[in-house]
Order: structure tokens, then C-alpha cells, then sequence
């Protein structure tokens, strides 16, 4: 186990190097700067600006410069948010993400698992199609559709619940209803057939034939081996969830790192483009080894090599 | 390992159930909270009728400083520093929390901020402004003569790199010189601590507007030096010197600025607080508005303003700014003004700005829109052209086919198919789509091309575009900042526009000192310009938004900002 995880973070270093080294050239590559704007600024004031973030050095420079940095825990400073650090703009977002992600993980997989076995246990009743349908709209209905829809009613017109930021409890309801939809749609749909294909099984068989009560197979045997597609689905679930949404953060008004994420491409601001690339680089990894992790002990058959 | 994968199991089944009894209990604490609230909608829909979003709209929030007017103006500002913010989110924020040497009044007239008097030589190249007694930073430390020069210096400053030195600095004495690190060059002192002197190298007629421009605020020496980079992302750092000061700033989630009790005119101010809600989407602050939660919205959705348009509340104010299509006039057949005259001709100014942009902006028939200032006094845009617009409202489709012809395409013939490039925000999209029917109406086939905002910028800067949409909004009641833009070796001059005429024009009003001499050189400037069509302007912008009318003794610039520093809300 040990050697695998050494094994492993050598892997992942490596990623991350790729992904930093393809992100920077790429980026440089689109058109357009973060100093350019609808008004032209003075030539004197775009070198200076150039000057003072080194953007004048060939890339090839500027690209070992940043590797250095980067090494060094030194991300450097947002090019557009004048004045913060790319790490103090990651370290007072992130949390804020977290958190809405986090309550929409457990949300959805508190409700996701035990829907789809139920389902599955009850296939072709009409209880079954009925979380099939909405498993399906869950899936098909874009996050934006839900947010202004839930925005629409509860907050506009019933007035039950606040439309911006996350002062109480209350306004956790709507950003998490919207970030766990699709993914509790999909969990459900994945138990459902993951544990008809189980409940099908030999050993199920043998199970019932031994006479273990139901819910002894049920939750000794079947779930167990049910889980397997739901956890390597979780994984880059979570690392997408807990980074937080440009669609829901927008709409809600919430300070999180997904607006973030997305608007520092639209407005080139290429050190906050690293930066949060490399960190949900980062996150995406170290969340599917905790995923491997799991799986061995889910399943000891899995050998981790 | 059995031991192990059992415990596990157990576990998801205990979090699974806890799960399911609290989801019961939580959504009974719901149900409770459910049947509470209604009951305070009913109460308060039976104040007005329920028709009007005010209706539902809570009160100002009594904090213990006084009254709280929660409003939205725009998104998160990238920067607050005076010296390198150049959006209007930043500026919005910098104009209630630093005061310049001269302010802008409700009248949009010059009117005395920091500074209590002002006076010129009779060469009208040094002014002399007098500063008011005991003014103070917010934190309580004098405020003196030098640190407007300090301040001024700094912007000059190419560490700082602040991308309006050139606008508001450029025509003092000695700035070629500070700009490239000499500060000390810059021709700006202070005799006394009440006294500052600023002496030009040339003269500048709209001086008194940049003295109250918000790059040239006062910024306090010892804050920055103690954080040069991170001393304007925080309220404890952040000292100013206007009527309000930050409190609290959550990026892009709202900033709380509350009145500065070591503002000169404190006595002045009846809010205790504002909230700026830093929002981006329309929708979200549109529901805020109707919900009560901000009493002004500018961010309204497009998609409401239909209905929107004769309520009380939705306010249209114009801006000084037009909206206009750069002609690549490098490029043939752009470079034949005949060509470009009759582009212009075939649009339908009125169609687009009250049917298109739904009466939210207004037709275009000058370049210079309404509100922009003669030197010679007045309405520059009344005395235009004599008094007649330059242009047609409606479209002139025998008129453009005629001009096409004299310009050697009959009918479009021989005409290549013309890009129109935009960026697609906004109603750029819609425009074009309609400039591709109008002008297919002469005979002329447009290709739409759509681009990014980031890539759109620097293709247009770069020339590398047919026709491209374009606009301008004034940081200054001149008219040579609006036409400094087509002037021929302007950075901002996109379509590379060059013209003797215009440019001769303007290069005589830049130092003719007798008002009613430069009234005449800038209108000659315009009608070159219109004359060979150097660029097609289309509608002038305004500002739109939702206003409660609890808000009393707030206004709105024709540069697109607001004023609440002397606001107050009303039950």
C-alpha cells in the first residue's frame, strides 16, 4: 500500500507538471492580454505594466521563471484583481466552494444511493419508473434552468428564501438543490443498474439459497459490490463539485472559486489561470487516489499496482 | 478486513438514515419558517397593491450607525486604487470614498471638493488651489497640500502604471520626463499645507475637470508604503478621504462602506451605510430588486425591459458616449469615402436604438450626442451643423444606392463580401444581424463574426478587422475626448481613420485659447468627419436602471456614475 501511494505522488507530480506546462504555452497562445481594454492605455503604461509582471521576457523565460516560483509555493499576483496574491484569492474562496459543494456531495449521495437501490429493488413497479423519470430530467435539465427556476419561485415570488449570498442556513437551500440535481440524478441511475446487474448475480443466488435474511444479502453483499461504479464516479465528481460552479455562483451570488475559475480565462488574467488550474489539477488527483484507496477496501480482491 | 468492510457499510447505513430523519427535520423546520413568512408577505402586500415591486420591498436596514441603502452597480471592481482603477465598478466605489480637489455636482457643474477655492494665472497655465481648513484622512491623520502632490506624482509613476497618467497628467509641465521615473520633474507643489500649485505646459481647457477626475484623488503616503501592492484590497489599509470609507469587502459578494465622521461635510451625509451587492447576472439582481433585498439595480435583464419601460421606477439616462462601426479605412473599399457615406446612409438609426436596443438608447445622428458641452457655452450638439443633424434617423436606401454608384458599385456590384466583426454581449449581436439586412438592401453581403471579448479587443487595436463595432464614453465634459479618438495617430483610433481636414481641425483647437475660436475648430472637426463618414455612429448610450423611489437626493452622471453619498431612504 505504502509503495503504491509513493507510486502514486510520483504519477501525480508528474501530471501536474504536464498540465502546467501545456496550460502556460496554451494560454499564451489565445489573443489578447489581461492589460487590454476598450480604451487603449499609453504605450509607456502597457510596458510598464509588462515590465512589472516580467511579460516582457521571452515566454520560454517568463515559463521557468513561473516554474521557479511555482516551486517555490509562489503563484504570484493576480494580474486583473490589482493588488492580491493568486494563493490569498484560492485560500479565501476555496472554503466558500467547499462548503456549498460539500453539503451537495453528501445531498446527493444520501439520496442518490438509496433511491437507486430502491428503484432497483423495485424494478418495473411504478415507483421504479417514477425515479427513472426523474432521474432522467435530473440529467437532462441544464443547472442554470433549476437556479432561475428555484430563483423564480422561491425567492421572487413565494419569498421563501433568500436570492443572494450565504449568510444563514437558509441560503445554502437553492445553490445546493442546483449543484446536487444532475449529480444525485446520475448516482441514481447508476445504483439502479449497477444493482440490478449485482442483484442477478450467482452469488446473490447463493445467498438467498443459504437463507441470509434479505437484508443481510441486501446490505452485506449486494451494495457492497453495487458501490464500485458509483465511488470511480464520485471521485472527479467531487474535485468538479468542490471547486464550485461558475453558472450556480453566478446566478446566487456566491464569492466562490468556480466564477473565479472561468473569468480569469475570459479576462486573460493568465497567473489566476495557473493558479486555479493547478490547483483543481491538484485536487482532481489526490481525490481518485482517495477513490483507489477506497475501492481496495470496498473490494480486497483489487490489487493496487 | 471483513471487520472493516462491515463497519463501513454500517456507517453508510447509520449516516443514511440520520440523513433521512434530518432531511424530515429540517424541512418541518421549513414548513415552520413556511408559515411564518407568508403571513409577513400578506402584511406587507396589503400595504401597496402587489403589482408594484416596491411594494414588497423591506425597509432600509436600522444598523447602529444609521440607516443601511443596499444598491448594485455592477460587478466585483477589479481595483479600487484611484491611480489604476479605469472601469466605472472602480469608479463607482473611488467617488464615495476619496474626495478630489474639485467635485461634480448634481447639475454635472465643477463645483469645490477638497478644495475650497481655486484661481488661474492669466496665461491659464498655472492654477492655484486653495485647500479647505482641517481636513483629515478617514483615519483621523491631517490632510495637507502634499499629498495631492504625492498623490499626482504617483501616477505618473511607471511602477505604478496607472493607465490614466497620460489623460490626466499629460499636459502638466515636466510630465515627459516624470512618466519615464523622474517624479520629481512633475511641475506640482505645495507652498503650504493649504496650498497646491499645478502649472501646465500647455494649455487645457478642461483642467477643472480632471482636478476632479477620480484618478487625481488624494491617496495616503503611509498606507502604501507600508502595502504598495495589497494597501487598496483592504478596508483597514484602505484610508481615503470621502464621505464614506470601506468597512468590509467580500470579493465579488458585496463591499460596506460606512460614513466617514472625519469627512469635511459629515453633517451633510444621512446614510449610516451602503452596500454594494457585487453582482454579475441580471436575473440574480433583478430578483434582488423585486424581492426588496437592494432598493437600485443597474444590471437589468434586457429580456424585462418591455415591461419595465413607463414604470415609475425604471429610470433611461444618457451618458455621454456614442455607439458607432469602425470602417477599416486601410483597407479597400473602405478607403473610398463614398463607399463608407453610403453604409451609413442605408441604416435605420431609429429602428436600431427604439426598436433593437428597445428605446434604451436613442438614435444617433451626430457623432457628439446631446449633454456634451460647447466651449463657446451651450449645447455643443445644438449648434452642430447648424443647428440640423448630420445625419438621417431613418434610412435613405435610394440615396445610399446613388452614392454606392458614384463611389463605381452599382448595385453592390464589384463589392466583395464585407466582414462585420463584434464581440457578442450586449446588443452587438442583434446589430449585426440587422446590418446584414439593411445593407443587403443596396446590394452590399455582409459575413457576421462573432469573437470573444479578450481576442475581440486586441484584433480590432490591431487593425485586423473590415468593420467592427466600436463605442466610446467620455471621461470628460469635452468634446475632444470623444474626437481624440478618430484622431489620426490615436492609439484608440481602430479603423486607422486619417484625415487632413479633421486632423488640422483638431490640431488647432488643442491651442486655440478663445473659446468661441475653438467651438468653431471642433465643429469643423465634426463635420469632416461626418462629411467623409470616418466612422458610422449608430445610437448614444444611457445608462438604464431599477430605482425604488424610497431613494431620495441620489442623481447619475452623464458618466455613467452614481451619487449616494447624499442620499436617504425613506420609509
Amino acid at each position: 500500500m505504502v509503495k503504491y501511494i509513493l507510486k502514486r505522488i510520483g504519477l501525480a507530480i508528474i501530471t501536474i507538471f504536464t498540465v502546467l506546462t501545456i496550460t502556460f504555452f496554451l494560454m499564451n497562445m489565445v489573443p489578447g492580454g489581461p492589460f487590454m481594454s476598450e480604451k487603449a492605455i499609453s504605450q509607456e503604461a502597457q510596458a510598464a505594466l509588462e515590465a512589472k509582471y516580467g511579460m516582457d521576457k521571452p515566454l520560454i523565460q517568463q515559463y521557468f521563471t513561473y516554474l521557479g516560483d511555482a516551486l517555490h509555493g509562489d503563484l504570484g499576483m493576480s494580474l486583473k484583481q490589482r493588488g492580491r496574491s493568486v494563493t490569498s484569492i484560492i485560500t479565501s474562496r476555496f472554503p466558500v466552494s467547499a462548503k456549498v459543494g460539500g453539503i451537495s456531495i453528501l445531498v446527493s449521495l444520501l439520496i442518490g444511493i438509496p433511491l437507486g437501490c430502491f428503484a432497483a429493488l423495485h424494478r418495473g413497479k411504478a415507483i421504479d419508473s417514477i425515479i427513472s423519470v426523474i432521474a432522467t430530467c435530473g440529467i437532462a435539465v441544464p443547472s442554470f434552468v433549476i437556479c432561475t427556476l428555484l430563483l423564480y419561485f422561491f425567492g421572487v415570488n413565494l419569498k421563501l428564501l433568500p436570492t443572494f449570498g450565504l449568510t444563514s442556513w437558509k441560503h445554502y437551500i437553492m445553490p445546493v438543490i442546483s449543484l446536487s440535481f444532475y449529480p444525485t440524478a446520475y448516482i441514481m441511475r447508476l445504483m439502479r443498474s449497477s444493482m440490478l446487474d449485482v442483484l442477478g448475480q450467482d452469488y446473490m443466488r447463493t445467498a438467498k439459497a443459504k437463507g441470509l435474511s434479505q437484508f443481510v444479502s441486501l446490505f452485506k453483499h449486494a451494495l457492497r459490490n453495487a458501490l464500485l461504479p458509483v465511488i470511480t464516479y464520485v471521485g472527479p465528481m467531487m474535485a468538479y463539485t468542490l471547486v464550485g460552479s461558475f453558472v450556480v455562483e453566478k446566478i446566487f451570488t456566491i464569492p466562490g472559486l468556480g466564477g473565479e475559475f472561468i473569468k480569469s480565462i475570459t479576462s486573460r488574467d493568465y497567473t489566476v489561470i495557473m493558479g486555479t488550474t493547478i490547483f483543481l489539477a491538484t485536487l482532481m488527483i489526490v481525490l481518485n487516489m482517495v477513490v483507489d484507496i477506497i475501492y481496495k477496501i470496498v473490494d480486497p480482491r483489487i490489487k493496487l499496482s | 478486513m471483513r471487520k472493516k468492510v462491515s463497519f463501513l457499510l454500517a456507517t453508510t447505513m447509520l449516516v443514511s438514515t440520520l440523513a433521512f430523519t434530518g432531511c424530515g427535520k429540517s424541512e418541518k423546520t421549513g414548513s415552520d419558517n413556511a408559515t411564518s413568512a407568508p403571513e409577513q408577505t400578506t402584511e406587507q402586500a396589503t400595504q401597496a397593491p402587489a403589482e408594484n415591486p416596491d411594494a414588497t420591498t423591506a425597509p432600509a436596514t436600522e444598523t447602529a450607525g444609521g440607516k443601511q441603502l443596499t444598491v448594485q452597480v455592477g460587478p466585483n471592481p477589479e481595483t479600487i486604487d484611484p491611480a489604476l482603477n479605469s472601469a466605472v465598478d472602480g469608479g463607482n466605489m473611488i467617488l464615495h470614498a476619496f474626495e478630489c480637489l474639485l467635485t461634480v455636482d448634481k447639475d454635472n457643474n465643477i463645483a469645490p471638493g477638497q478644495a475650497e477655492s481655486w484661481e488661474t494665472s492669466e496665461d491659464k497655465l498655472t492654477y492655484t488651489f486653495h485647500l479647505r481648513d482641517g481636513l483629515k484622512w478617514s483615519d483621523g491623520s491631517p490632510l495637507t497640500a502634499n499629498d495631492f502632490v504625492y498623490s499626482w506624482k504617483r501616477v505618473c509613476d511607471p511602477t505604478v502604471a496607472a493607465p490614466y497618467a497620460e489623460t490626466v497628467l499629460s499636459m502638466v509641465k515636466g510630465y515627459d520626463e516624470a512618466i519615464k521615473g523622474n517624479l520629481d520633474a512633475l511641475a506640482v507643489s505645495a507652498p503650504d499645507d493649504k496650498t497646491f500649485v499645478v502649472e501646465l505646459s500647455n494649455f487645457c481647457p478642461y483642467f477643472e475637470s480632471l482636478a476632479a477626475f477620480a484618478t487625481l484623488s488624494p491617496v495616503n503616503q503611509k498606507a502604501i508604503e507600508a502595502d504598495t501592492d495589497g494597501w487598496a484590497t483592504k478596508p483597514e489599509t484602505y484610508i481615503c478621504n470621502g464621505p464614506f470609507k470601506i468597512t468590509e469587502w467580500v470579493p465579488s459578494s458585496h463591499i460596506i462602506m460606512t460614513k466617514n465622521e472625519n469627512y469635511w461635510n459629515k453633517d451633510a451625509i444621512k446614510l449610516g451605510s451602503i452596500k454594494w451587492l457585487l453582482m454579475e447576472d441580471g436575473n440574480a439582481a433583478y430578483s434582488a430588486y423585486k424581492t426588496g433585498e437592494a432598493l437600485m439595480i443597474k444590471t437589468v435583464p434586457t429580456e424585462e425591459i418591455p415591461s419595465l419601460t413607463g414604470t415609475p421606477d425604471f429610470f433611461i439616462d444618457q451618458i455621454l458616449g456614442t455607439y458607432y462601426i469602425s470602417l477599416n479605412c486601410q483597407k479597400e473599399p473602405f478607403t473610398n469615402p463614398l463607399v463608407r457615406k453610403a453604409l451609413s446612409m442605408a441604416v435605420d438609426r431609429d429602428y436600431v436604438a427604439n426598436t433593437l436596443m428597445q428605446g434604451t438608447y436613442s438614435p444617433a445622428t451626430n457623432f457628439i450626442g446631446p449633454g456634451w458641452a460647447d466651449p463657446a457655452g451651450g449645447s455643443f450638439y445644438d449648434k452642430a451643423n447648424g443647428g440640423q443633424p448630420y445625419l438621417s434617423a431613418t434610412a435613405d436606401v435610394e440615396g445610399a444606392k446613388k452614392v454606392l454608384e458614384e463611389a463605381g458599385y452599382p448595385n453592390g456590384e464589384g463589392l466583395p463580401t464585407i466582414t462585420y466583426t463584434t464581440n457578442p454581449e450586449g446588443y452587438h449581436k442583434v446589430v449585426a444581424e440587422y446590418l446584414q439586412q439593411a445593407w443587403a438592401e443596396i446590394g452590399v453581403t455582409l459575413d457576421v463574426n462573432i469573437v470573444e471579448w479578450a481576442s475581440f479587443t486586441p484584433m480590432r487595436r490591431s487593425g485586423d478587422f473590415e468593420i467592427a463595432r466600436n463605442g466610446w464614453v467620455g471621461d470628460y465634459n469635452d468634446t475632444s475626448n470623444m474626437f481624440d479618438v478618430l484622431y489620426s495617430t490615436n492609439g484608440n483610433n481602430d479603423g486607422k481613420y486619417t484625415s487632413a481636414a479633421f486632423d488640422a481641425a483638431m490640431d488647432a483647437a488643442r491651442t486655440e485659447k478663445d473659446p468661441a475660436k475653438r467651438s468653431e475648430d471642433l465643429h469643423a472637426a465634426e463635420d469632416a468627419l461626418m462629411e467623409e463618414a470616418g466612422c458610422i455612429p449608430l445610437a448614444y448610450y444611457s445608462d438604464f436602471w431599477l430605482q425604488s423611489p424610497k431613494i431620495t437626493g441620489a442623481w447619475h452622471s452623464p458618466y455613467g456614475y452614481w451619487f449616494f453619498m447624499y442620499a436617504d431612504v425613506t420609509e
